[in-house]
């Protein structure tokens, strides 16, 4: 079959959604984070609330998230984006709001504020991107890196009695009283991206309740600075990282799993 | 109707963001201003006018807040002291950077660091040359009574939608803190609608997706939008100056002066004359922008100028490059929190007379 045929519209089984712009993705081949922003848009489009939804990006590989989804967005500074949302979310209560943000600046440079936001039990969607280091910036340890995790600021591997542990923000985040849903998820395969996409669209839809915040955390690779191959950053991302986070649900409904 | 109230500065700032129609607050405690929150808590101004206030649990989430919400386009301010401006200056680079408008008040206390809870004008530099990183202005509005605390929320707030740029209140711990009579404006309204050229409210069909964002990575982008930023601040320079002048049209010597210092000033002028003395009062009500040209255009005539501000000296080097050392300019001041008094101002001024009246001999 010729290219033209398969790509013919009659053959067409798939399509991006109109949510996503036309904008080339700059992440690695390989990389959750386009999985990720496409199922987002996704559930925003299938719900209809484009023109309800307004998101916050963050500091890292997903800076310019912005420029990839179809919809009013803002940049915030390095961790601050919780609060950013709360500032939209008290003025604009009908309004569907959503961080996007990894670990560096949910876990560490944004604590204080991922911690509080969740807390006040904001009526905001977070989701959350581990994959236990600093992508952007070149490798550096993460809040979330593995013990014994080589980065490029622990060459010779997370040592957690100078370093300390891998942060499990989520399992923290999940026992505060303003938190009504929590999950933690994958996109490394079709089954895995069929679940989060399900746990985004709870998180998305819980705003209509404002019993407050609904957290997914999606568990990802970062092939490029882990330094494997896609496939192999997979695997160890399901030998390593899925032990220390495990997927699933951790509260529904303001109930702990 | 005109509604004339006793009130402390702090006040004043509450009830006039409330009735200038404002949509938001967030703010974290901070002596000697945190009757600001309190009086919104106690009137709840949410029930008066649908004014949302939220305690953030620190300077840097709410002022993080603020830029959250003045990407809606709505009306949305902060208030703090020095070392929690210190702390949101971040927030604010991000806000002029963004071009969001928004009110921010600084009651100005002692410093550095912790410092103390009383008053100061030790933040002028912090103030009208920026604060946080990279080249942007604030307009920096500097009231010398609580009418003005009242009067300069809604000019603010206007100022802040012409340009779309953060403008800052600074006040200092005297001001916030005492009482004067306050002529309250009229309730207005809370806005709306909102201008659908830049605002987040929602991606609708009719129009493209607005995005905000202070990140340009194209450094020739950037540039081109430092050169805007640098046009919108020439044209500030241009369009809002504001100052007062008191007795100053046969003065030989004058103050210059703004918040408490001006008002200290005041009464040293009045005894100044009293001695038969020709002092005069300048005081800069925008601090940003500077009155460059019209202390420029009255230096000529002046035998010199007495700097007045609670600082080491920081305002008395826009005097010298506003009069391009013309005149004879010196500062005085009591600082760390510790106010001058009219008589302390006057001999500073008979000192600096004396000192003109010698070097002529």
């Amino acid at each position: 079959m010729e290219t033209n045929n398969i790509i013919s519209p009659e053959n067409l089984v798939y399509k991006k959604t109109s949510l996503l712009t036309d904008k080339i993705l700059t992440f690695c081949p390989g990389c959750g984070h386009g999985t990720t922003h496409r199922i987002v848009m996704e559930v925003v489009d299938e719900m209809g609330i484009q023109s309800e939804v307004i998101g916050v990006a963050p500091v890292g590989c997903s800076v310019l998230a912005y420029d990839f989804m179809n919809i009013d967005m803002v940049g915030a500074a390095h961790g601050r984006a919780p609060a950013v949302a709360t500032g939209i979310k008290r003025v604009y209560p009908e309004k569907f709001v959503f961080t996007y943000q990894g670990d560096g600046d949910l876990a560490a440079i944004g604590t204080s504020e991922t911690i509080h936001a969740c807390n006040r039990g904001e009526n905001i969607t977070i989701v959350f991107i581990n994959n236990g280091i600093y992508g952007m910036t070149g490798g550096q340890m993460a809040p979330t890196s593995l013990e014994g995790m080589k980065t490029s600021t622990s060459p010779y591997g997370r040592n957690v009695e100078t370093m300390g542990y891998p942060l499990k923000i989520t399992d923290l985040i999940a026992r505060l009283e303003g938190v009504y849903y929590v999950s933690r998820q994958a996109v490394h395969t079709a089954a895995a991206v069929r679940k989060a996409k399900k746990a985004i669209r709870i998180a998305f839809e819980n705003q209509k309740l404002k019993k407050g915040v609904s957290f997914v955390e999606i568990v990802s690779n970062c092939n490029s600075n882990w330094k494997q191959s896609p496939v192999k950053a997979n695997q160890w991302m399901e030998e390593n990282m899925f032990p220390y986070y495990p997927l699933g649900d951790i509260k529904v409904g303001g109930v702990l799993v | 109707m005109p509604e004339l109230k006793l009130m402390k500065g702090n006040e004043a700032i509450a009830e006039a963001a409330i009735r200038a129609g404002a949509d938001g607050y967030f703010g974290y405690p901070i002596t000697p201003q945190s009757e600001i929150l309190e009086y919104l808590m106690v009137e709840d101004a949410h029930k008066r006018t649908g004014m949302v206030i939220l305690q953030a649990e620190s300077e840097l989430a709410a002022i993080n807040m603020v830029y959250g919400a003045a990407c809606t386009g709505k009306k949305i301010m902060t208030s703090s002291s020095s070392p929690g401006i210190s702390l949101m200056q971040e927030g604010i680079s991000y806000i002029a950077g963004a071009e969001l408008p928004c009110l921010i008040v600084n009651v100005v206390r002692g410093g550095p660091g912790l410092g103390t809870i009383q008053p100061s004008q030790a933040d002028y530099f912090q103030s009208v040359k920026g604060g946080g990183h990279g080249d942007y202005r604030l307009i920096v509005l500097a009231p010398a009574s609580v009418q003005e605390m009242s009067d300069f929320v809604p000019l603010g707030f206007d100022l802040a939608f012409k340009y779309r740029i953060p403008v800052l209140i600074l006040s200092d711990g005297v001001i916030g803190q005492m009482m004067e009579k306050v002529d309250l404006f009229d309730q207005v309204p809370r806005a709306t609608e909102f201008d659908q050229s830049w605002v987040l409210s929602g991606k609708t069909h009719d129009r493209p997706k607005n995005t905000i964002t202070s990140l340009d990575l194209e450094a020739l982008d950037m540039e081109k939008h430092n050169h805007h930023l640098q046009a919108k601040y020439k044209l500030i320079e241009q369009n809002e100056v504001r100052y007062e002048e008191i007795l100053c049209d046969d003065a030989e010597f004058i103050f210059i002066a703004y918040g408490a210092s001006a008002r200290i000033c005041q009464k040293a002028t009045q005894l100044a004359r009293d001695k038969g003395l020709k002092v005069g009062l300048f005081r800069p009500i925008t601090l940003f922008p500077f009155p460059k040209k019209e202390i420029f255009a009255r230096s000529e005539k002046l035998k010199a100028i007495l700097s007045v501000e609670m600082s080491a000296g920081q305002m008395i080097e826009d005097i010298q490059l506003a009069t391009k050392f013309r005149v004879k300019s010196e500062h005085f001041g009591r600082y760390g929190g510790v106010i001058h008094s009219p008589s302390e101002v006057l001999e500073a001024m008979e000192n600096l007379i004396k000192s003109c009246d010698n070097g002529n001999k």
